[in-house]
């Protein structure tokens, strides 16, 4: 079972690598001010991201199950169902740790500079 | 492999192994002096019920009414299955209790539709709720309809057949990184409310979270469960129900047993087998096999516990 998740893991991390390399070719539109954040099999991808003050950070659900993104006394989305999205923009510098209300293991970081 | 609570304590590996074969037919458990042992598989096993004098009652779980995804399109139709077995067995349980996870969205139709369904059962229901009967902007949806003459978030207690019932919140005021919780309000609740009770009154627990450590990774476990089991540790004979991980598992420790009941929607993958706990896809042909209810049968005087799983379809 172990080896499994860990493969599982690999492949995870194999395809955030070649999705990094192909996003700036195949989102012509994405900039400096807009930033996504998806959420797949209870894990926010990126779960870290460093970002400018001013930027638009989306997240979008795609799991079959609802997820929150919150982070404590910052922001608070509503219960985002399959493909809902959730959208918070950074004026202030400084790290956010967020979460899942709903499943709580689930973390990530927007580090706002 | 070692790190994870999955059985050790008085239940042998090639137990809970067979436990897990027996997943799909469904097991009657009978627990004497905390160690459990299984009667056999489901038919057999509903003659005995239905001969064994004694209190009986139903687990029910995970419904998620409104969730039509691929692995399972129809959680209302699925429910209403369940609904028909419960109707169909040949001795009435004397109550039912539902841990949680009613609907999936916590909408106004989707509590209307399982309550349509599940008041085809005319049996009494005692409610918990999962964090997916929380989700209203107000949270009001299930203290409405559920939460009359209850504390807190939803917290309660009653007697039946002699056995002391407590149904618990464990699925508000979740903080980051962490399990399921049920707070310092609660538990002095519970401490108050045990307080008094003769260490021989048998007691069952109920929970939508496992209040034991299944599975970390997943946040299947409840931060302060210990708490909780702390103050029940001195009694003679201790159970403890919740639902939120999609199957059967079944743990004996000391007098306590723990027991996690299927869902009546989806099923979920064993702990780390999948990269994620989402919704597991299975054949059709399959899905009946991995849903289901409990019923479980207090035989008085005997202290013994006999748990049958049944899904709905051998
Ligand atoms: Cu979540």
């Amino acid at each position: 079972m172990k080896t499994l998740n860990r493969r599982d893991f690999s492949v995870d991390f194999g395809l955030t690598l070649a999705a990094a390399i192909l996003l700036p070719v195949t989102t012509a539109h994405a900039d400096d001010t807009n930033m996504e954040v998806h959420i797949d099999n209870f894990v926010f991808q990126p779960p870290e991201l460093k970002i400018k003050v001013g930027t638009t950070v989306t997240w979008t659900n795609r799991d079959d199950i609802p997820h929150t993104v919150v982070s404590a006394g910052k922001f608070r989305s509503k219960t985002l169902d399959t493909d809902d999205k959730f959208t918070f923009t950074f004026t202030n510098a400084g790290d956010y740790k967020y979460f899942c209300s709903l499943h709580p293991h689930m973390t990530g970081m927007i580090k706002v500079e | 492999m070692s790190g994870h609570d999955h059985g050790d304590h008085g239940l042998s590996r090639r137990k809970v192994l067979e436990c897990m074969t027996w997943a799909g037919t469904g097991v009657l458990w009978t627990i004497t002096g905390g160690v459990p042992r299984s009667l056999g598989i489901i038919d057999s096993a509903q003659a005995a019920t239905a001969a064994a004098p004694g209190m009986t009652f139903l687990q029910i779980s995970d419904s998620h009414v409104g969730f039509d995804k691929p692995a399972n399109p129809n959680a209302l139709g699925t429910l209403e299955e369940a609904v028909n077995k419960i109707n169909a067995m040949p001795a009435k349980p004397s109550f039912m209790i539902h841990t949680g996870d009613i609907t999936h969205l916590s909408k106004a139709a989707e509590f209307d539709n399982a309550d349509r369904i599940i008041s085809q059962s005319k049996l009494d229901v005692h409610y918990v709720p999962g964090e997916h009967d929380f989700l209203d902007e107000e949270v009001k949806f299930y203290r409405e309809r559920y939460g009359r003459g209850t504390k807190g978030a939803g917290w309660y207690s009653f007697d039946a057949g002699g056995v002391h019932f407590i149904g618990l919140v464990n699925v508000v005021d979740l903080k980051a990184g962490g399990l399921g919780n049920l707070g310092a309000e609660q538990l002095s609740w519970l401490e108050d409310d045990l307080r008094g009770k003769s260490k021989s009154t048998p007691v069952v627990l109920f929970a939508h979270i496992p209040l034991w450590t299944v599975y970390p990774e997943w946040g299947w476990g409840t931060e302060d469960g210990g708490r909780a089991l702390e103050y029940v540790k001195g009694f003679g004979s201790v159970t403890v129900l919740n639902g939120h991980i999609h199957q059967v598992m079944q743990k004996v420790e000391g007098n306590v047993t723990f027991h996690t009941a299927r869902s009546t929607a989806f099923p979920q993958p064993a702990p780390g087998a999948a990269s994620s706990p989402g919704p597991m896809k299975v054949e059709d042909a399959k899905l009946r096999s991995m849903l289901g209810v409990a019923s479980i049968n207090f035989k008085q005087n005997e202290q013994r516990l006999a748990i049958i799983d049944t899904p709905l379809q051998g």
